[in-house]
């Protein structure tokens, strides 16, 4: 197999790295036609309880419009980048992806849209849409969710926060923190594993009980304030704590007193409305949001609206 | 590779029973997984539309290529007796080096992949060197390499770009000649090859000759087979295994440059957990978790069922839930098949 694909090196037109496809310049590639399936691409990892809002949120919406709606994610780019290529392998009529990791997905998105299919972008990537290709993006600016959520605790009097990043690798966590942490001189990080959670908790609780100063815990992930709130409660500081995302531990807490508030970035939307928007571009050649993200993000769940989310965190799609 | 190299593995040679060709089929140890290669082949290729299509191909195959090309060292290093945990995370390691010097330092490419060519070499063959010096298992010295890179890819990262992920590579000088040797694409008609594809197809053919035709692949049995035994009849013992430990540093870099040139970014979590499909492939493949016996070829095949299941369940549209029960299912059948397949070798054989 060797000697032909070396031979093949030499015959067929060999293209340079990343570049692949040139892309039209006017950008209006594909015409209105047939909508039957749309392909969801995420960086999600499978089993993440905020990507399980999202993939509901894309199948309701494939339910209510009769279109066949597939769901697959990958945290690694490379492995996402794959999964986009499988998509325009299988002539999807949309696609909807989420671009943790821009760079690395360019040349598959913008093959994709190259070979004629709609692409919206979610949840990340919103500077790199629209020069990719892609008829829209849906999602939550981090930054600017991160300096609400900051202008929130100023707001409630806090003047010492600390930010706790639960996954390494991942830039919109960095983002958030480096936000919420804007103004703030003395604001630390934490950095815990979200797949370990005792020490999480235990790593909050040295982090409070090495300074107690810290008036304030902002979370990034719903998983996590649970966490802090047990820290908070077994270091017996006087913290506030509030978190990004939702889930029933979130809401509990909150009625509870226990957390101040939850930024909520509505990523059911973000699972939803793409499909809807490829479904209006395909019948419509409509483009939603004219050339601007939808924004999701941030709504506020606190005290005063938590009853009324309760029910529908626990369906699966708040 | 005929039959007859299998006389220089550990395991008892052949009596001198003329065999026939099924015999001889079945003391490959790679038989087992290009049967469960051409199963899963057809599998997907009869219940999914796409698989077989050019597009489809060259998805599957561009999946497994990278894997393959860290499975066949990780292979020859399993056949010399030994693990390299820290297989997955050193793809990240070279391309955080080479993206740090070509973005942050502004060096061409070229210098920078060279530095962490080099830097792989090293802690290759600081794996090899420690693992030699205090006998110590490779799987403990290794998990060491493996921990420490995983630290100094996210520390290293924070310190120079206060961020996660190092990107932009694309903008630095050299990146058009580097691009096109590590991630170019070829189209064959519809199907767009990616250049790790040629990497692997190539490194899988260069690994096998040296383990099957020559001195060096001998003393790479030996040295997995029975130890004392070769060091008794001379063979270089230490430098064998170092040797082997850069081996798979050096795939690391390679699947590394790939990345970070066709992806123009890397983040500093990647890589993680890879190790262990780069084992499972070369188990798959038919090498023994106790070193001794496998193949190249085999690890390649294993790397090319991973590939193939992967994309394939994508394409068949399966909820991918369940994805990793499928995975595992796969794997056990494949080992069990090996495992049936070496038994009846082994009778063959005596």
């Amino acid at each position: 197999m060797l000697p032909v694909l070396a031979g093949g090196m030499v015959l067929a037109a060999c293209s340079g790295p990343g570049a692949d496809v040139p892309v039209p310049n006017d950008r209006t590639p594909v015409a209105a036609g047939k909508f039957e399936s749309v392909a969801v691409v995420t960086h999600g990892t499978p089993g993440d309880a905020f990507w399980n809002v999202v993939q509901n949120g894309a199948q309701a919406a494939g339910k209510d419009l009769g279109v066949r709606v597939d769901y697959n994610s990958a945290g690694d780019p490379g492995q996402q980048a794959k999964l986009i290529d499988n998509a325009v392998a299988q002539r999807v009529d949309g696609l909807v992806v989420s671009m943790a990791n821009p760079d690395a997905l360019r040349p598959s998105v913008e093959r994709a849209v190259a070979a004629g299919i709609p692409v919206v972008t979610i949840n990340s990537g919103e500077a790199e849409s629209a020069r990719f290709g892609a008829i829209g993006h849906v999602g939550q600016s981090e930054r600017s969710a991160g300096e609400a959520a900051g202008a929130r605790l100023r707001q409630a009097g806090k003047a010492k926060p600390l930010c706790v990043i639960h996954e390494a690798g991942n830039v919109g966590a960095a983002e958030r923190c480096g936000g919420a942490m804007q103004g703030y001189g003395n604001a630390t990080t934490l950095q815990v594993d979200i797949n370990n959670p005792t020490d999480a908790q235990a790593r909050i609780k040295g982090a409070l009980e090495a300074d107690r100063s810290i008036d304030a815990v902002l979370t990034l992930n719903s998983q996590i304030a649970a966490r802090a709130v047990a820290a908070v409660r077994e270091s017996r500081s006087a913290a506030a704590v509030a978190t990004f995302d939702l889930n029933s531990d979130v809401v509990d807490a909150i009625r509870a007193g226990a957390l101040l508030f939850a930024v909520d970035q509505q990523q059911y939307e973000q699972g939803y409305l793409p499909v809807t928007m490829l479904r209006l571009y395909r019948a419509n050649l409509n483009a939603v949001g004219g050339g601007r993200a939808v924004q999701t993000g941030p709504a506020f769940v606190d005290s005063g609206t938590v009853d009324a989310i309760a029910g529908l965190v626990a369906q699966g799609t708040r | 590779m005929s039959a007859s190299t299998t006389v220089s593995e550990a395991a008892p040679p052949a009596s001198g029973v003329r065999s026939s060709l099924v015999n001889r089929l079945i003391v490959r140890p790679e038989i087992g997984s290009a049967l469960g290669a051409v199963l899963v082949f057809v599998f997907f290729s009869v219940i999914t539309e796409e698989f077989l299509s050019p597009l489809g191909v060259a998805t599957w195959l561009d999946d497994a290529s990278t894997l393959g090309i860290m499975a066949i060292a990780v292979a020859l290093l399993m056949i010399g007796g030994e693990f390299d945990l820290s297989a997955g995370v050193m793809t990240a390691s070279t391309a955080l080096v080479t993206a740090l010097l070509a973005v942050h330092a502004g060096w061409n490419v070229w210098p920078a992949l060279l530095v962490s060519l080099l830097f792989a070499l090293a802690v290759g063959a600081f794996n090899g060197w420690l693992v030699m010096r205090t006998g110590l298992p490779s799987f403990i010295v290794t998990l060491g390499t493996f921990l420490a890179l995983q630290g100094i890819n996210l520390g290293v990262t924070r310190l120079v770009t206060d961020t996660v992920q190092v990107s932009g590579i694309r903008s630095s000088s050299g990146y058009d000649s580097a691009g096109w040797i590590f991630a170019s694409t070829t189209d064959l008609g519809e199907a767009r090859i990616q250049a790790s594809v040629v990497w692997w197809i190539a490194l899988t053919a260069i690994a096998a000759l040296v383990l099957m035709r020559t001195r060096f692949g001998n003393w790479v049995f030996a040295v997995g087979g029975v130890l004392p035994g070769a060091r008794a009849v001379g063979v270089p013992v230490v430098r064998t295994k170092i040797v082997l430990f850069m081996t798979t540093a050096f795939a690391g870099w390679v699947v590394g440059s790939c990345n970070i040139l066709r992806f123009a970014g890397v983040q500093a979590n990647q890589g993680v957990g890879l190790e262990f499909q780069y084992i499972i492939a070369a188990v798959v493949g038919g090498c023994l978790l106790t070193g001794g016996f496998g193949s190249v070829v085999g690890a390649a095949i294993g790397a090319l069922i991973f590939g193939m299941a992967r994309q394939g369940i994508v394409f068949a549209r399966w909820d991918s839930d369940w994805f990793m029960l499928f995975l595992g299912v796969l794997l056990l059948s494949a080992v069990l098949v090996n495992n049936a397949f070496k038994k009846r070798a082994e009778r063959v054989r005596r």
